[in-house]
C-alpha cells in the first residue's frame, strides 16, 4: 500500500508519568522531502522522534512509517524497520571505544554477512560522501564536534536508510560546519532518495534548507507550511520564535512577585 | 586501541596461568593426584572408640598412605563405631591384619594403621578386620596416670 | 504522637518498597535478559573475550600483588601464633587453608569488585549519558546482547581464574615468609600442606564460592550501570553503588556458602 506519506503521525498523545508532553499531534511527512520540526527546548520534538523510530509508544493514537503502525509491531519487525531509519542524535554518540571507520562499519557487520573487504569498502565510500575518509583511523575522542557530528552522519547513512531523522544537528557547531552539515542533509537526502525529518531550533539554517516545516509549542503543532509561509506568518509565538524577539507570547521575565516589594522587603 | 590479536593474546595468557593456577592448587596444595578412588576395595573394621578419626583420614601401613577412610557408622545392636577402609587395590593384606587407629605427632590427626598378620588368605571388599585397636583418649589416659600415681604413693607408705 | 510515628513508619515502608524492592525486582528481571540475549557473547565470542582482556587481564596485577602480601602476612602472623604451640611446621596448612577456602574468594571479589565491578558500572553508564546505548537501539542492535552480556559473562569467567591466582600467589607468599625467611621446614611446610588440603572440600568448594561472587559483582555492576541515571552525579552515584554493594553482598554470601559448605567439619 503505497501512500506518497513516509510518516504519518495522527491523533498522537503522549504523557511522561503525569506531565503531558504531546496533545493530538498531526504530521505527515512525503516521500523525498526534508522537513523540519522546530520550536522551543521541551515543546516535545525529541519525544515526537522517539515515537516515529519506536523507542516510545503513544497513549493514543498512531504513528505510521512506511505503512507500518510502529507501535504494534513486534520485536523482530521493529527491528527490520529500524534498519531502514538512520538517527543523528545530538552530539553523535559515537561509539567511543571504535575508531571512525569502525562505528561507520558498525551496522554492516552486525545486520550483514559481507566479506570485510567489501565492508571496508563501503565505509570508506560513506566517509568520503561526508569528507572525513582521511579521519577514518581517529578515534572519537581525538575528533572536533563538527567531525564527529559528520562521522556519526556517515554512520547512520551506512545501511542506505530511506528515513533520515536529526536530533538537533545544528546545536554548537562552527559557522562552517554549520554550512556543511545544511549541505550533507540536503544532498545526502536527494542522492540517497530519502526522506529526512530535521529536528531543531536553529531557525536561519533550516529555512534554508529544509521543504516544510512544523512549528510546535506546548505539545501541539501551531504552524505548519513552507519557509517562505514560515517567514511571511501573522502569528505572533511564531513571529517571536523566527526572528528572536526577547519579548512577546514568551515573555521575557520569569514569573516574579512585584519588583518594588521585594526591593523594599529585607 | 589493541588489535584483536594483541587482545587473544593476552586473554590467552590470563586463562593459561588461571588455569595454571587452579592446577597448583589441586595438585601441589591439595591431594587430588594422590589417590583415587577408582581402583580400590573396601574392608570394615569395628572400634570401641574411634576418638578424633575422620573421613578421608589416611590408612597407613609401614608408615606408606595405602588408603583413605571412606564411611564412619555406628552399630546399634554392638554399640560398637564400625569404620570402611577404602584400600588402594594394588596392595593386598592378609585376613588376619589388625588396624589400629593412631595419631600423627602428640596432637596431631588421627589416622589408621594397618598392620599386616600371617595368614595366607588375603582380604577382599566387604570383609570385616577381626583385630582392631581403638584410638587412645587423652582423659583416659591421665586418669589412668593419676590413679598410677595414687597407687604407687599409697604402695611406698 | 502515634500520628507522627505512622508518618514515619509509612515513609519508611515507601522507602524500602520504592527504592530496594522496586529496584531488586527489575534487577531480577534485567539479569534474565542478560542471560537470555547471552548468544551472541558465545556465538561471537570475541566480543566476550575483549572484555576478558579488560575486566580480568587488567586485574592481574592488584590480584598478584595483593595476594602475595596477603600471603605474606598469612606466613608472619601465623607463625607467630603457631610457634607457641609447638605446631609451626602445620604453617603451610594455615596459609593454605586460610587462602583457599576463604581469603582467596573473598579479597579476590572485593578487589575485583573495586576495580572492575566499578569499571563496567561507569562505562555502561557513560555509555548511556552520551545516548551511544539509545543509538545502538535505533541502529537496531539490542544493546543488552551486545554491550551487557560479554561484560556479564567477562567477569563471571574471570573471577575463578582471578581467586585461583589470589590464592597461589598467597601460598608463594608464605612459602616466601615462612620456609625462606623464616626456617620453617620445607618438607613439613608442603606434605602436611598436601595432607590437610582437600581437593573437593576446599580447592573446589573455594572455586564455587569465586564462581558465586563473580555472578553477584557482575550483576550488580552491569545493572547499576544501566539503570544509571544519564548524568555526571548518576553516574559516579552508581559507581559508589556497585562497589559497596557488592561488597556486602560478597561477604553475606560468603557467609552462607561457608555455612552450607563447611559445616560438616
Amino acid at each position: 500500500m503505497a501512500t506518497s506519506n513516509l510518516v504519518e503521525v495522527q491523533d498522537v498523545t503522549f504523557s511522561y508519568d503525569e506531565r503531558q508532553v504531546l496533545k493530538d499531534i498531526n504530521l505527515v511527512v512525503p516521500r523525498g522531502k526534508v522537513v523540519a520540526i522546530m520550536g522551543l527546548s521541551g515543546c516535545g520534538k525529541t519525544t515526537l522522534l522517539r515515537l516515529i523510530g519506536g523507542a516510545l509508544f503513544p497513549n493514543r493514537g498512531e504513528v505510521r512509517v512506511a505503512g507500518h503502525v510502529v507501535n504494534k509491531l513486534r520485536d523482530a519487525e521493529l527491528f527490520a524497520l529500524r534498519r531502514r531509519m538512520g538517527m543523528l542524535f545530538q552530539f553523535g554518540a559515537l561509539f567511543t571505544d571504535m575508531s571512525s571507520f569502525e562505528n561507520v562499519a558498525f551496522q554492516m557487520r552486525e545486520h550483514t554477512n559481507l566479506p570485510e573487504s567489501i565492508i571496508r569498502d563501503l565505509a570508506l565510500m560513506k566517509l568520503q560522501a561526508v569528507g572525513l575518509r582521511g579521519a577514518a583511523d581517529l578515534m572519537p575522542s581525538e575528533l572536533s564536534g563538527g567531525m564527529a557530528r559528520r562521522v556519526a552522519l556517515a554512520r547512520s547513512i551506512a545501511l542506505d536508510p530511506m528515513l533520515m531523522m536529526y536530533d538537533e544537528p545544528f546545536t554548537g557547531l562552527d559557522p562552517i560546519s554549520l554550512g556543511v552539515i545544511g549541505q550533507l542533509i540536503r544532498r545526502l537526502n536527494d542522492s540517497l532518495g530519502a526522506t529526512s525529518i530535521v529536528v531543531t531550533h536553529d531557525v536561519a539554517e533550516a529555512l534554508e534548507l529544509v521543504d516544510y516545516v512544523y512549528y510546535m509549542s506546548a505539545g501541539k503543532v501551531e504552524f505548519q507550511g513552507t519557509p517562505d509561509q514560515v517567514r511571511a506568518a501573522e502569528l505572533s509565538s511564531l513571529r517571536q520564535f523566527v526572528y528572536g524577539e526577547p519579548d512577546g507570547p514568551v515573555p521575557f521575565h520569569y514569573p516574579a512577585p512585584d519588583y518594588r516589594q521585594d526591593l523594599l522587603a529585607q | 586501541m589493541m588489535t584483536r590479536k594483541e587482545l587473544d593474546l593476552w586473554v590467552g595468557i590470563f586463562a593459561v596461568i588461571g588455569i595454571g593456577a587452579l592446577l597448583f592448587l589441586s595438585l601441589k596444595v591439595a591431594n587430588l593426584a594422590s589417590f583415587s578412588a577408582a581402583d580400590s576395595y573396601q574392608v570394615f573394621a569395628k572400634f570401641d572408640n574411634i576418638g578424633g578419626l575422620k573421613v578421608r583420614a589416611p590408612v597407613k601401613s609401614a608408615g606408606v598412605v595405602v588408603g583413605r577412610v571412606g564411611e564412619i557408622r555406628f552399630d546399634n545392636e554392638s554399640f560398637e563405631a564400625v569404620v570402611a577402609l577404602n584400600i588402594d587395590g594394588r596392595y593386598q593384606f592378609p585376613k588376619d591384619s589388625s588396624a589400629k587407629i593412631l595419631t600423627s605427632g602428640l596432637l596431631g590427626e588421627q589416622y589408621i594403621g594397618l598392620t599386616a598378620g600371617g595368614d595366607s588368605v588375603s582380604l577382599k571388599g566387604g570383609d570385616t578386620l577381626k583385630l582392631t585397636q581403638s584410638a587412645v583418649v587423652l582423659e583416659n589416659l591421665i586418669g589412668q596416670f593419676l590413679y598410677n600415681k595414687a597407687a604407687e604413693g599409697t604402695e611406698k607408705k | 504522637m502515634t500520628g507522627r510515628i505512622a508518618e514515619l513508619l509509612r515513609a519508611l515502608g515507601a522507602r524500602i518498597v520504592n527504592n530496594w524492592i522496586w529496584r531488586l525486582g527489575f534487577a531480577c528481571r534485567f539479569l534474565w535478559f542478560t542471560l537470555k540475549e547471552s548468544g551472541a557473547s558465545f556465538r561471537r565470542f570475541h566480543l566476550t573475550i575483549r572484555e576478558i582482556y579488560f575486566t580480568g587481564v587488567l586485574s592481574l596485577i592488584i590480584i598478584l600483588v595483593s595476594g602475595l602480601f596477603v600471603g605474606m602476612v598469612l606466613g608472619l602472623q601465623g607463625y607467630d601464633t603457631l610457634v607457641r604451640y609447638g605446631s609451626s611446621e602445620a604453617l603451610g596448612v594455615l596459609v593454605s587453608l586460610s587462602l583457599v577456602r576463604e581469603l582467596g574468594p573473598v579479597v579476590a571479589g572485593l578487589l575485583f569488585a573495586s576495580r572492575a565491578g566499578s569499571a563496567i558500572t561507569a562505562e555502561i553508564g557513560l555509555m548511556k549519558a552520551t545516548e551511544q546505548l539509545s543509538a545502538m537501539e535505533m541502529m537496531a542492535v539490542d544493546p543488552i546482547a551486545r554491550v551487557v552480556a560479554p561484560r556479564f559473562w567477562a567477569g563471571v569467567i574471570s573471577m575463578p581464574l582471578l581467586a585461583a591466582l589470589f590464592s597461589a600467589m598467597g601460598v608463594f607468599g608464605g612459602y616466601l615468609v615462612g620456609v625462606r625467611l623464616i626456617g620453617v621446614d620445607e618438607g613439613s611446610f608442603w606434605s602436611q600442606m598436601q595432607a590437610a588440603v582437600d581437593f573437593r572440600e576446599d580447592v573446589l568448594n573455594g572455586v564455587i564460592k569465586s564462581l558465586v561472587f563473580g555472578v553477584a559483582v557482575t550483576w550488580i555492576a552491569v545493572y547499576e550501570g544501566y539503570d544509571a541515571p544519564p548524568t555526571a552525579e548518576g553516574v559516579s552515584g552508581a559507581t559508589t553503588r556497585t562497589v559497596v554493594t557488592s561488597s556486602l553482598a560478597i561477604l553475606a554470601l560468603d557467609f552462607v556458602l561457608t555455612a552450607l559448605m563447611f559445616r560438616g567439619h
